[in-house]
């Protein structure tokens, strides 16, 4: 039996897969029996070498790794592929979204966008009661959770205070589910404090939503827009991502000489290399799988030339430390200032690099630059240019450190701040703490509240008891489960420290 | 517009223990959080006592540091921040209850520092050891944050033992927003067991801070045997209610940081805290509880 054969054999009979997950396994074999697409040998060396890493997103990309639909195409005009006249109640709207998500492919193989919800529903809502509204969305809730269960799937609220977007923070608070993820698109201008306060109040109940910055977002985009999605990535709208290639800044450390050589020869050398196999992917994408010819690219959800190519990295900490140790210097990276300078400046030849890269086929002709959140096997890497886990500074001091990273990455970069659980008793400070951060330049707020069930892992939710419960071979029923289960036993993450101030000065009484 | 009044130029530099960029524990919202060195209580409880003495410069201090941060300077105690490992062994070996970190800052260079973390903060809170015995340095701060266009929205609170007297609290309670203040116990010589001072002055500044309008909160803590009786917790009642209904943090004793006899005394536990709290909740007083509940 070829290995294809045995390796299909092994899926097919593994008692712990549910029949869809082995027809999604399944076709990922399959897949990947086919040819890569063609490369030079020095960009397949340093694929083998996973100094850049696709991802695993498959051989022969067929369709984008994250598909954002205009649904509001959909609210406007209905479908004629799909037989669905324009909605006109909310109970009509919400079942045309839910119909709709079946349709939306990515590379997890389930929706990664289900639409900015508020904006999306309130038209239809003149006439429902509050108490109506909330028992519908409690409903439209527990079906994504249950149908959709994956926690990269993301829905976007704000920036308008309004009461589909209050409601939603609600239910999503009650029902502290993995999926969907939340993102509140805070502008301080239209937003106001009261909604950035009720979002703080959720982040101390369950931990989401997520605060993006609007301001920044919006003006690294276009009129027709943007969605957060997945684990943070901001992606136009009507688009989304062909792909997703990172570069390890640990392993191009790794083969400098020191700090000079990393930035004149290495760095340049792997970006290069990087865009290579971003320039392979797309084309595969856009010229041979006939994707686009899709009846949402017909019907104006998605437009081909809005996909985005995502350049992304990680393991700024570890490239940084490495250099340091070359160069005998002990400063660590987020803690030292010159280490932490050495970091934005990497960050910052990055962006200079990568818009140099031509990519055809990609939104705006080049890739986006794009802190990656991480893989559940980065054993001993940091994600993005997060300052690694157990190590992290007071959050005033964090968020100096990073503040000058965000500028330059405009499809995502997040930190989690893991807050200490005496939070609870004192929401206004996660308040402040939040209005914070996003006056600082970061373009995202993201907290953990140490005691929530509910915690992000390196971007999407997971929750501890279903961990518990898959480590005690209970099986899982999101597919994301089994990767926070791989990710908290390898990488560490569930040992980030807690960043409210748990020294002795502050404990308890004090005289 | 950035440079304080005269007067915080002439004042004395503050005797800084510690110093925190934010901290959720000590008054409404993120604080900026000074631990002035120094107290004239001490309670065998004491969670810090390393901030209750004043450093004599006789250097047992240095031998003891793994890391060689600290050197003999002048009669002095030099620190290099930049060598210590935060091991706190430095003051384990201090026979005068202080620590050789302690830094002298001027107000200007307080205002400094509270610009760097001006975005996350709503206030700053003055703690120790016991703030008051710094009073002219408080001062002196809390009016140039009030005089400074980019600082004056900063709410100035104190957390303080309330040994102060009527003329201190005069001069200082007009640049305050806002006091937390501690009542160890109400029998007298239970407190005087407890603090080595009589409560008298505790209970007259908390009337005095109450009327003034100032009082955040009255806090309490909790000692197995000692404080959490039942005659202890009326009295507690009593004043809350004689006040004007301010809230009540109750605090639980437990053992960490504690040095000497204490060490043996048992942690206070979660029920009886609570119990307490439905003492006071039932005398329609507001009251707040540790958010976490540790164990010893």
């Amino acid at each position: 039996m070829s290995d294809l054969l045995r390796r299909i054999e092994a899926i097919v009979t593994d008692p712990a897969l549910e029949p869809a997950r082995k027809a999604h396994a399944l076709a990922v074999a399959a897949e990947n029996a086919l040819p890569y697409p063609a490369l030079d040998g020095d960009t397949r060396a340093a694929l083998d070498a996973r100094v850049i890493c696709d991802m695993f997103e498959g051989h022969a990309p067929y369709r984008p790794r994250y598909v954002l639909p205009d649904y509001a195409v959909l609210m406007r005009q209905g479908s004629a592929h799909l037989e669905l006249p324009p909605p006109q109640t909310l109970d009509e709207a919400i079942s045309t979204l839910m119909i709709a998500y079946h349709h939306v492919p990515s590379v997890t193989g389930m929706p990664v966008y289900i639409g900015r919800l508020d904006a999306l529903l309130l038209p239809f809502c003149e006439g429902v009661s509050d108490d109506a509204l909330h028992r519908r969305l409690r409903l439209f809730w527990r079906y994504l959770d249950r149908t959709l269960p994956d926690a990269f799937m993301h829905a976007n609220i704000g920036p308008a205070d309004n009461r589909v977007a209050r409601a939603i923070l609600r239910v999503d608070a009650e029902l502290k589910q993995v999926a969907p993820n939340l993102t509140f698109l805070y502008d301080p201008e239209v937003s106001g404090e009261a909604i950035l306060r009720r979002c703080t109040d959720s982040i101390i109940a369950c931990s989401k939503p997520h605060i993006a910055s609007h301001p920044l977002h919006r003006a690294a985009f276009d009129a027709r827009g943007y969605g957060i999605v997945s684990c943070y990535n901001a992606l136009p709208l009507a688009g989304g991502a062909s792909t997703l290639v990172r570069l390890n800044l640990a392993a191009v450390a790794r083969l400098s000489r020191g700090a000079d050589d990393f930035l004149a020869v290495q760095l340049p050398r792997h970006v290069a290399l990087t865009a290579r196999l971003i320039r392979a992917r797309v084309d595969h994408l856009r010229n041979r799988s006939g994707f686009f010819a899709s009846f949402l690219v017909a019907e104006d959800w998605i437009a081909p030339d809005r996909f985005a190519a995502m350049f992304g990295v990680f393991a700024m900490a570890e490239a940084v430390n490495h250099l340091q140790d070359l160069a005998g210097r002990p400063g660590r990276y987020g803690h030292d200032s010159a280490a932490t300078a050495l970091g934005q400046r990497i960050s910052a030849e990055l962006a200079r690099l990568v818009a140099a890269e031509p990519v055809d086929g990609a939104w705006r002709g080049r890739a986006l630059l794009h802190a990656q959140a991480g893989l559940s096997t980065d054993a001993g890497l940091t994600p993005g240019v997060r300052i690694p886990y157990g190590t992290e500074p007071d959050p005033v001091a964090h968020v100096r450190a990073l503040a000058p990273h965000h500028a330059h990455y405009p499809s995502g970069i997040s930190d989690i701040l893991t807050l200490d659980e005496t939070v609870r008793a004192n929401p206004e400070a996660v308040f402040q703490l939040a209005r914070g951060v996003l006056a600082a330049g970061f373009r995202e707020f993201t907290a953990n509240v140490a005691g929530n069930d509910l915690v992000r892992v390196t971007g999407y939710m997971i929750r501890l008891s279903d961990i518990a419960r898959h480590a005690a071979g209970g099986g899982a029923r999101s597919t994301t489960t089994p990767l926070g289960a791989e990710a908290s036993a390898l990488t560490g993450i569930l040992d980030r420290r807690p960043r409210v101030i748990a020294h002795e000065l502050a404990a308890g009484e004090r005289r | 517009m950035n440079s304080p009044p005269a007067n915080a130029a002439e004042a004395p530099a503050g005797v800084v223990a510690r110093l925190l960029d934010w901290s959720v524990v000590d008054g409404p919202g993120n604080r900026f959080v000074l631990f002035l060195q120094g107290c004239n209580f001490a309670c065998p409880g004491c969670h810090n006592p390393h901030t209750i003495g004043h450093c004599d410069g006789c250097g047992a201090c240095i031998p003891a540091c793994p890391a060689g941060a600290l050197a003999p300077a002048g009669g002095h105690i030099a620190f290099d921040p930049a060598r210590c490992t935060r091991c706190d062994a430095c003051l384990e070996a201090c026979p005068a209850g202080a620590s050789p970190m302690v830094r002298r800052m001027p107000v200007d260079e307080v205002l400094a520092a509270l610009r760097e973390a001006l975005p996350f903060i709503g206030g700053v809170t003055v703690s120790g050891g016991e703030a008051t015995l710094q009073l002219k340095f408080v001062v002196a701060l809390f009016a140039a944050i009030r005089a400074a266009p980019d600082l004056c929205h900063l709410t100035c609170f104190i957390d303080s033992n309330g040994h102060l007297g009527p003329l201190g609290w005069a001069r200082v309670l007009p640049v305050t927003d806002g006091v937390m203040l501690d009542v160890k116990a109400f029998d007298p010589t239970r407190h005087r067991a407890l603090t080595g001072q009589d409560n008298a002055r505790a209970l007259a500044s908390a009337r005095l801070v109450a009327a003034a309008g100032k009082l955040h909160e009255l806090r309490f803590l909790m000692v197995p045997g000692q404080t959490d009786r039942p005659e202890e917790i009326g009295a507690l009642v009593a004043l809350a209610r004689e006040l004007g209904g301010v809230p009540v943090r109750l605090n639980a004793f437990r053992r960490h940081g504690v040095r000497g006899p204490a060490r043996a005394w048992p942690a206070m536990p979660r029920a009886g805290v609570e119990a307490a709290a439905a003492r006071l909740a039932a005398a329609g007083i507001t009251v707040r509880l540790p958010a976490v509940w540790a164990g010893d």
